[in-house]
């Protein structure tokens, strides 16, 4: 099974943020990034995959160079050769154009199965996958938790709201999106690591690709979320902290 | 015709609660821009839904009925629904941002080379459409460009159900051409996932726990509190996602909506997922080392610091004022 992971990389979540002077996006400086979450539960299903089915699994993503230190952490972790889209300006691309990117660099691949996370932790946009199944007019189920390879192509799992859950069959080759959860992560070795450094990263720009895909969506402007409650601080020591939250919940909210 | 679509969802037969929510935002968006404003049902048979949508403020109800749209797909819905508005082309599309919606509306939009600007929380004069970003941490202010749709779909709670403006529309039909191999995959029934033993969604009183708990080892510093408080314990995604407490203790958009007197949130940085299934709440306590976490924004108690710290300070407490 040819498997690509399309991967981004995005803000630690615990990364301390602050707005840019232009009101525009983050500050950048000094924000240390991760592999988002949901993309880590496709790259770990597809490396499930592999050594169930053989096969071979490609990460793609796009961004600057720095996300060049979280290919090499997915192709630690097992994944065989990688593809890095070459692009500073990816804030400035909409959901449609970033996908447009990601499905020039899979066509000539032709892989039997395409994996995404479920959403960014940035943008949370989550649109990535079904997108590109639009675009290369393939099948998909978003929101799958496990994967299996049948005679026919796939049997998924995919999560509904509310504890419910659906069992979906479909031919490959297919898009999934890929919810956090399904599986337990995996870390790289030392030996993976070391492995790493020699596997290949092919560099595309989206010249390169041939995208040219203006905006039909544009973010305006980053402000801090409206508060939708007043929330009274409490302060001082734990306990007296506690106390303090005790009287409220005794006399202003009478739940004790 | 141009204007506003909305695109009711339905569950048994019955429109959901966020569908009359996204309708809500829809006639703002309606008495914005001045564009008339239609109601869409779809489904295999859409009769009772379209005769409830028929008695709100809509210049018409249409029904998209085809017998292949009996179990959602993706594939089904996108056919169905790229017909009509390529005949209708309206100006702006709201949906109700569901898990169904997640599954195609961003298809649908890039067919017709456009975006979804996907889980808006508020509508304001241009129009310009807010959504939360980087976990709900910031607000984003998008706005769409160039001449074609609009799609926007709505978070849940953002828009009040019962703001919804009642009328007397007219219902007709419009019927999509699908053939049956257009739809790729094969839904099963949906089934439920883990053993329901606890009740969260009529529990008065909640503590939940999320990231910051840190380890499997430390739930018991949250079940303290709970058993002092008289408490049921939950949990945010992550921490079951872990194993250290059951999938039936979720609380937020995959695991239960509670609305319990007091929702005590230890640790919980407050991920738009989690927030949509707790902020009906009718207290909400925040206890957070990090002052810039989004559970701040829906606390009506905050308290800044060390959960490992004050919750067991907390604990004590509330068991001398038992006593």
């Amino acid at each position: 099974m040819k498997i690509m992971v399309a991967i981004k990389q995005v803000p630690e979540q615990e990364a301390h943020i602050h707005i840019d002077a232009e009101s525009k996006w983050i500050d950048e400086a000094n924000i240390q990034y991760a592999l988002n979450e949901s993309d880590a539960y496709a790259l770990e299903e597809a490396l499930r995959l592999k050594e169930m089915h053989g096969g071979e699994v490609i990460v793609l993503s796009a961004g600057p160079e720095r996300i060049a230190t979280t290919i090499r952490e997915a192709l630690a972790k097992g994944a065989d050769r990688a593809i890095h889209i070459e692009c500073d300006d990816l804030g400035s691309r909409d959901a449609l154009g970033v996908a447009r990117l990601l499905a020039a660099s899979i066509k000539p691949e032709t892989p039997d199965l395409i994996l995404t996370g479920l959403q960014s932790d940035d943008l949370g946009l989550g649109q990535t996958g079904v997108i590109l199944a639009e675009l290369l007019d393939l099948p998909h189920v978003s929101l799958t938790l496990h994967v299996e390879k049948t005679d026919t192509g796939l049997n998924v799992k995919r999560e509904l709201e509310g504890g419910w859950f659906q069992q979906i069959e479909l031919p490959t080759p297919a898009v999934l999106t890929i919810q956090s959860g399904g599986n337990k992560l995996r870390y790289a070795t030392l030996m993976g690591i070391k492995r790493a450094k020699t596997k290949e990263v092919r560099r595309v720009t989206a010249a390169d690709l041939g995208i040219d895909s203006p905006p039909v969506a544009v973010l305006e402007r980053v402000a801090l979320p409206q508060k939708q409650r007043s929330t009274q601080m409490l302060s001082g020591t734990p306990k007296e902290a506690a106390t303090a939250l005790i009287d409220k919940l005794k006399f202003e909210v009478r739940v004790l | 015709m141009s204007g506003i679509v909305v695109v009711l969802e339905s569950h048994n037969g019955q429109v959901s609660r966020i569908s009359w929510e996204a309708l809500a935002a829809a006639q703002k968006l309606a008495s914005q821009t001045g564009l008339p404003l239609g109601a869409v049902v779809i489904g295999p048979d859409t009769e009772t839904q379209a005769t409830e949508a028929s008695t709100k403020a809509v210049s018409d109800v249409i029904r998209i009925d085809h017998a292949l749209l009996d179990q959602y797909t993706p594939d089904g819905f996108t056919h169905a629904l790229d017909q009509f508005f390529a005949k209708d082309k309206p100006d702006y599309v709201v949906f109700p941002h569901t898990y169904q919606v997640r599954d195609y509306a961003p298809a649908l939009a890039a067919r017709l080379g456009r975006v979804l600007i996907s889980d808006i929380v508020a509508i304001d004069e241009g129009p310009v459409f807010t959504r939360q970003l980087m976990q709900g941490r910031l607000a984003g202010t998008y706005r769409s460009l160039g001449s074609g749709t609009c799609f926007i779909s709505v978070q849940a709670g953002a828009f009040r159900a019962d703001a919804v403006e009642s009328g007397s529309a007219q219902i007709s039909k419009y019927s999509p051409t699908i053939e049956p191999h257009q739809i790729r995959t094969r839904p099963g029934e949906p089934f439920l996932g883990a053993a329901q033993t606890v009740d969260l969604a009529s529990a008065q009183l909640i503590v939940s726990v999320g990231r910051g708990i840190k380890d499997a080892d430390k739930i018991p510093v949250a079940q303290a509190l709970a058993t002092a408080l008289g408490a049921e314990l939950a949990a945010s995604r992550p921490i079951c996602d872990n194993g250290w407490l059951p999938m039936e203790r979720q609380v937020g958009s995959s695991g239960h909506t509670v609305s319990p007197k007091l929702y005590l949130a230890l640790g919980i940085s407050g991920a738009i997922q989690h927030l949509v299934g707790m902020k009906g709440s009718q207290c909400i306590v925040a206890i957070n080392k990090d002052p810039d976490a989004p559970i701040f924004e829906v606390a009506d108690y905050g308290i800044v610091g060390d959960l490992f710290e004050v919750v067991p300070a907390l604990t004590e407490a509330i068991k001398a004022a038992k006593q």
